[in-house]
């Protein structure tokens, strides 16, 4: 893991290259963070993947969260690993919620990861973010007639309240 | 006991005559309707399917094929691998949306009679997983005849729902689950659905065994 001056330096330079493209960095759950503005992920990806001195060419998870009261609302997690220095790195891309209906997109990045393309399926299928470019953005976990996108925080907890007497003493 | 023995000899040579034959007979035959004797046999000899949902999975072959609670004992340890062949099955797990349609097909398949144990809180009622991936208890998609609590059950629970479960084989010799759990009516046909009709091939052999029959 690149520690803070090694972290602002990538910032820097990312900036030099792509200006605007970073929007915040800093350290989360002993982990350096890059949060970037999506519309130059592959930018960031692919310097980061490609610079002599970083190359961070292993894709180890991919994975989305949606923040729901905060703004962008979500977030797609990249979590990049040199495997010779053992370092890494997560670039966080924010997504703001485009609104009713309507579903937040973002550019895949299937041709620089291979392994992205399982797990982009995957934050399609619990989130609904649509990765433009990617192979087969299907469902992948859920059955294909699923309606809605569950991971999300506005979605129904679901299930039946089952009514224990410790529930009903305490918040009945 | 050897006594006992000395007698049955006599009796096989034909020396045992009168008030001591109507005793010996007395005391050896059990008279009962055909209905309890088949249900006896078939809850003695219950033909598991070899079928897993979840961590209950791990937990079911303990309470059935190992050795310390040994399944055996009740004559279901016969797993059969295909539900053609088995007569219950056994849900051992929490029942997601996916995998019910599948389940369902399962028991479909089974010949009757058959029947449907729920192992575990999850498939009973969803257990903690309250959410929107799971079934909230298997009997919404199928009969369940016996619900067994537990998150894993004890063996021992697993063996005592079995044990209710033959009771019930043996006390109830209605068999088809619809007419179990009247349900006549349901079936695929009679809500509009596609109906099995036999083939021409079929309806001719059935005519002629029925011909042999009379002749």
């Amino acid at each position: 893991m690149p520690d803070a001056p090694g972290l602002e330096l990538i910032r820097g330079e990312i900036e030099a290259a792509y200006p605007g493209a970073v929007v915040d960095s800093g350290f989360a759950q002993e982990r350096a963070v890059l949060s970037i503005d999506p519309a130059h992920l592959l930018d960031v990806l692919r310097w980061l993947r490609g610079r002599p001195g970083h190359e961070y060419k292993f894709l180890s998870s991919l994975h989305a969260a949606d923040y729901l009261p905060a703004e962008p609302r979500f977030a797609v997690h990249y979590e990049l690993l040199n495997r010779d220095r053992v370092e890494r790195i997560r670039v966080k891309a924010l997504l703001a919620d485009p609104g009713e209906g309507a579903l937040p997109e973002l550019d895949s990045c299937v041709e620089l990861f291979p392994t992205a393309e399982f797990q982009e399926r995957e934050a399609f299928d619990f989130f609904g973010i649509v990765f433009r470019g990617h192979p087969d953005l299907t469902r992948i976990l859920l059955p294909e007639d699923y309606v809605g996108w569950p991971q999300r925080r506005d979605f129904p907890v679901g299930g039946e309240p089952v009514t224990f007497t410790y529930n009903e003493r305490n918040y009945g | 006991m050897r006594e006992r023995q000395l007698r049955a000899r006599d009796m096989l040579r034909g020396d045992l005559e009168g008030e001591d034959l109507e005793r010996y007979v007395e005391e050896r035959v059990v008279m009962t309707s055909f209905e309890k004797m088949l249900g006896w046999a078939r809850s003695n000899s219950i033909f598991p399917l070899t079928f897993g949902l979840a961590c209950c999975a791990i937990e079911a072959p303990i309470s059935i094929v190992t050795a310390r609670y040994d399944l055996a004992r009740f004559g279901a340890e016969a797993l059969r691998a295909s539900p053609r062949q088995a007569d219950l099955i056994i849900l051992s797990g929490r029942v997601s949306i996916k995998m019910a349609p599948v389940v369902r097909r399962l028991y479909d398949q089974m010949l009757e009679p058959k029947w449907a144990i729920s192992m575990g809180a999850c498939s009973s009622s969803g257990g903690m997983f309250a959410n929107y991936a799971v079934v909230q208890g298997a009997d919404k998609f199928m009969p369940i005849d016996v619900h067994i609590p537990g998150c894993p059950p004890r063996p021992e629970a697993v063996l005592y729902g079995f044990n209710k479960l033959q009771r019930k084989i043996e006390g109830n010799p209605d068999q088809g689950w619809r007419a179990r759990y009247g349900a006549e009516g349901t079936e695929e046909w009679a809500r509009g659905g596609p109906r099995s009709e036999p083939s021409a091939a079929s309806s001719e052999a059935y005519e002629l065994a029925r011909e042999l029959i009379r002749a």
